[in-house]
Order: structure tokens, then C-alpha cells, then sequence
């Protein structure tokens, strides 16, 4: 996860390395639970020596380690805003695959629908898991709204599979 | 032989279905061999014109096979006369459909009531089993709306509580979120979820990947055939984060 991602939860308030964490957990659902629990505060330590962050001690509760708060500093703004504006999408890997078809078609080496059915089952299980997550969260939550756009991304995969099957099922049948 | 099979809800032996005569003969379903047992949520899955449909309407009493056996809550019923398939149509299956069927101008408890007042039941008996119903869907509160007043998962539910009204032996669905939002959807496979662990058994034709991806069986079908048949149950457990782009 993006240090960015960490620096814009502060942009509401300033607040504790827990407080962050409470948020993101709710933001991200199940998939928050495998986040790992130290990795905000080691993020926090980092945006600091950046001076993205500042600190201040506080008297925090008896049962919280944590007794630092944190807020943006002037530099720390301009970069939430900058990353907030910033256009960027995470790449889908299509073209490895497509070459494996290509490659295992040409050698002789494997049958393209093979390899096909293997990767649409791998893609069911994961559209599985994505989706018993979604039908345990409640409507409207923000969880539940990035778990669909798992679902969506996952059905897309899905139907390009198809797509491939038909492609490379036509060629088997004309040679 | 015997004419009950035990645990065996829905059975299937070299089914076929064909159209028309000679040159222009059309396999829609091309030798189709299917177990579904008590309590197991199956999928069958494929592109539209694979054959689907027309499986599922010759797995319900629809429509009948031009060869092979069908059999459903332990009867055979591939040869078996029109007044026994009908009756074997209302008392051993519920049928879900994607525009769901019901009766615009009744409401939604009457739509759920419908078939057991033809069935002979006493109105009030009717009613309490069809609020009952509703209950089950989550409707119970929307028993008086008609359908025009309800949205695509909630007509769906109503459509799903009247297929449960005979307490069949299994619900044959077909593209029953066809016509759904990402919602709706959801709401759908939450009650399909929820009647499967009441031990509902259930039998849905789609070829949405959502839907197919929650049942315990999934079978591919292409071109009238099984090519493929698979069970999701366990899964990558940890890697929706990846998906998601998240790293640990």
C-alpha cells in the first residue's frame, strides 16, 4: 500500500496510529484483516523522517502503546492533494497469458483450452471468495463497494477467458 | 429396478433434445448425464444457445426429451403421461425464471397464494403459508405491494417465495439474476445462500459467473454437452487483498 494512502487518512484530523488503522479496517472489510498491523505505524515513522508527518506525545490511555498523534505538515498537504489528483489504474497482466496461449499453441508444448480451463477455474475460486465476502458485508458499506469492483474485475477476466476459448477451440477444429 | 432413488433429487441418463428433421436437425442438448443430490446447489453455466434452458425444461416436466431418462424426486417422468407430468410439475419442482412471471395486477401475496388456491387449499390456510413465504424472502412487510411498487430483487424474491410455496423437492432457476443490478444480485445469491442452508436443494441455469462461482458444483456446458465440471468449495483464502492491490 501506498504511503500516500496513509498520509491522506490524516488529511481529516490529526490522529493516532490506531485511529488510522480503525479506519482503514473499516474501509477495506475482510480484506483489511490481512493487513499487516504494523505496517501503519512503520509508514507513520517514515512520512515523519520525510517531513510529511509531525508528532506530538499525549496522554494517551493506560492500555494504548501508542501515545503519539500525527498531523500533516504544510509539504504533507500538497502531497495528498497531488496524489489525490493523480491519475493512475493498476495494470491488468493480460499479455503474459495471451503469450502463454500463443507460445504453448505454437510448440506443441500444452493445448491453449487447457491452460484456459485451468486459469477460469483458479479465476472462479477467487470470484467465489470475492463474492461470499460481498454477500456477508452489509449494503452500502465501504467494504462492500471494493469488494464488487473485485467481482466486476474478476467477471471481466471471465468473459475474455471465454473469449480466448472460442478463439483457440476454432483453430483446433480447422487444422 | 427400483422407481425410487434414494438422496437423488434430480437425475439425468443420456438426455437429448432435438429440433427439427434431417440435414437441419438441431441438438440442444446432445447426450446431458446429471446427479443432483439432496441438498447440493448446482450450476450449470454457458454461453446463451449452449443448451441450458432447454435442460432445465426438460429437468422440470416442461418439455419433453426426444431420448434418455429424466428423473425427479424419485420418479421417472420422461414417459410419463400429461396429467402426471403436470402433477409432478407443481408438486416436486419450483421454477424461477429471469423475468420473473408474476401477475402484475395481483400483489405480492396473492402471487405467492396463487398456486395453492388452485391447488384446492383453503384461502386462509393460503395466506398464512404465503405470508410465511415472504417472511422467508424478507418480504413479509411488502405483502400487500404489487409488483409494479417493488424493485428487480424484491420481485425476484416474491418470484422465489412462490416457487417454494409447494415445498419442492428441488428450484430449478433459470437466469434468475438475468435481469438484476450488482444489488439485486446480491440480494438474490444472499436468499439462494440461505435456502441452501435450510437444505433446499437447487438447480440454476446461467451464465452469470457470480452466481455460478457460490454453488458447490459448477458444470460448463457447450454446444448441448457437459465439457466441464468442477467444486469450488474451499478457495485461495488470502489472496483478495491481492485483488484488490493491497500487499500484506
Amino acid at each position: 500500500m501506498r504511503q500516500e494512502v496513509v498520509l491522506a487518512l490524516l488529511a481529516k484530523e490529526p490522529s493516532h496510529g490506531y485511529d488510522l488503522r480503525a479506519r482503514l479496517r473499516e474501509a477495506l472489510g475482510p480484506l483489511g484483516e490481512e493487513m499487516n498491523p504494523g505496517q501503519v505505524y512503520v509508514t507513520l515513522t517514515r512520512l515523519e523522517r520525510a517531513g510529511l508527518v509531525e508528532s506530538e506525545r499525549t496522554t494517551g490511555l493506560a492500555d494504548r502503546p501508542d501515545r503519539k498523534r500525527y498531523a500533516l505538515t504544510a509539504e504533507g498537504q500538497q502531497r495528498v492533494a497531488g496524489w489525490l489528483a493523480e491519475v493512475s489504474w493498476p495494470k491488468p497482466d493480460l499479455a503474459e497469458f495471451h503469450l502463454k496461449l500463443v507460445a504453448a499453441a505454437a510448440a506443441g508444448l500444452a493445448d491453449p483450452l487447457t491452460i484456459v480451463d485451468t486459469q477460469r477455474r483458479e479465476l472462479l475460486r477467487r470470484l467465489r471468495e470475492a463474492q461470499r465476502a460481498a454477500m456477508a458485508e452489509s449494503d452500502g458499506s465501504d467494504a462492500a463497494l471494493l469488494l464488487e469492483g473485485i467481482v466486476l474485475r474478476l467477471q471481466a477476466d471471465l468473459r475474455w477467458l471465454e473469449e480466448c476459448e472460442r478463439n483457440w477451440n476454432g483453430r483446433g477444429s480447422e487444422s | 429396478m427400483s422407481d425410487v432413488v434414494d438422496a437423488v433429487v434430480v437425475r439425468a441418463s443420456g438426455l437429448r433434445k432435438e429440433y427439427g428433421k434431417g440435414e437441419g436437425t438441431v441438438r440442444a442438448v446432445d447426450g446431458v448425464d446429471l446427479e443432483v443430490a439432496a441438498g447440493e446447489t448446482v450450476a450449470v453455466m454457458g454461453p446463451s444457445g449452449c443448451g441450458k434452458s432447454t435442460l432445465l425444461h426438460l429437468l422440470g416436466g416442461l418439455d419433453r426429451p426426444s431420448d434418455g431418462e429424466v428423473w425427479l424426486a424419485g420418479r421417472r417422468i420422461d414417459r410419463i403421461g400429461e396429467k402426471a407430468l403436470a402433477r409432478m410439475r407443481r408438486s416436486a419442482v419450483g421454477f424461477v425464471f429471469q423475468a420473473f412471471h408474476l401477475m402484475d395486477e395481483l400483489t405480492a401475496v396473492e402471487n405467492v397464494e396463487l398456486s395453492a388456491l388452485l391447488a384446492g387449499s383453503s384461502p386462509r390456510a393460503a395466506r398464512r403459508r404465503a405470508i410465511d413465504l415472504l417472511d422467508r424472502v424478507g418480504l413479509g412487510d411488502r405483502a400487500e405491494f404489487l409488483p409494479s411498487a417493488l424493485s428487480g430483487g424484491q420481485r425476484q424474491r416474491v418470484a422465489i417465495a412462490r416457487a417454494l410455496s409447494n415445498e419442492p423437492a428441488v428450484v430449478l432457476a433459470d437466469e434468475p439474476t438475468g435481469n438484476l443490478d450488482s444489488a439485486a444480485t446480491l440480494e438474490v445469491l444472499r436468499l439462494f445462500e440461505s435456502l441452501h442452508e435450510a437444505g433446499q436443494t437447487l438447480l440454476i441455469v446461467t451464465h452469470d459467473s457470480r452466481i455460478a462461482a457460490t454453488a458447490d458444483r459448477l458444470i460448463s456446458m457447450r454446444d448441448g454437452a457437459f465439457v466441464d465440471e468442477t467444486r469450488l468449495t474451499g478457495g485461495t483464502s488470502g489472496s483478495l487483498g491481492a485483488l484488490a492491490g493491497l500487499e500484506g
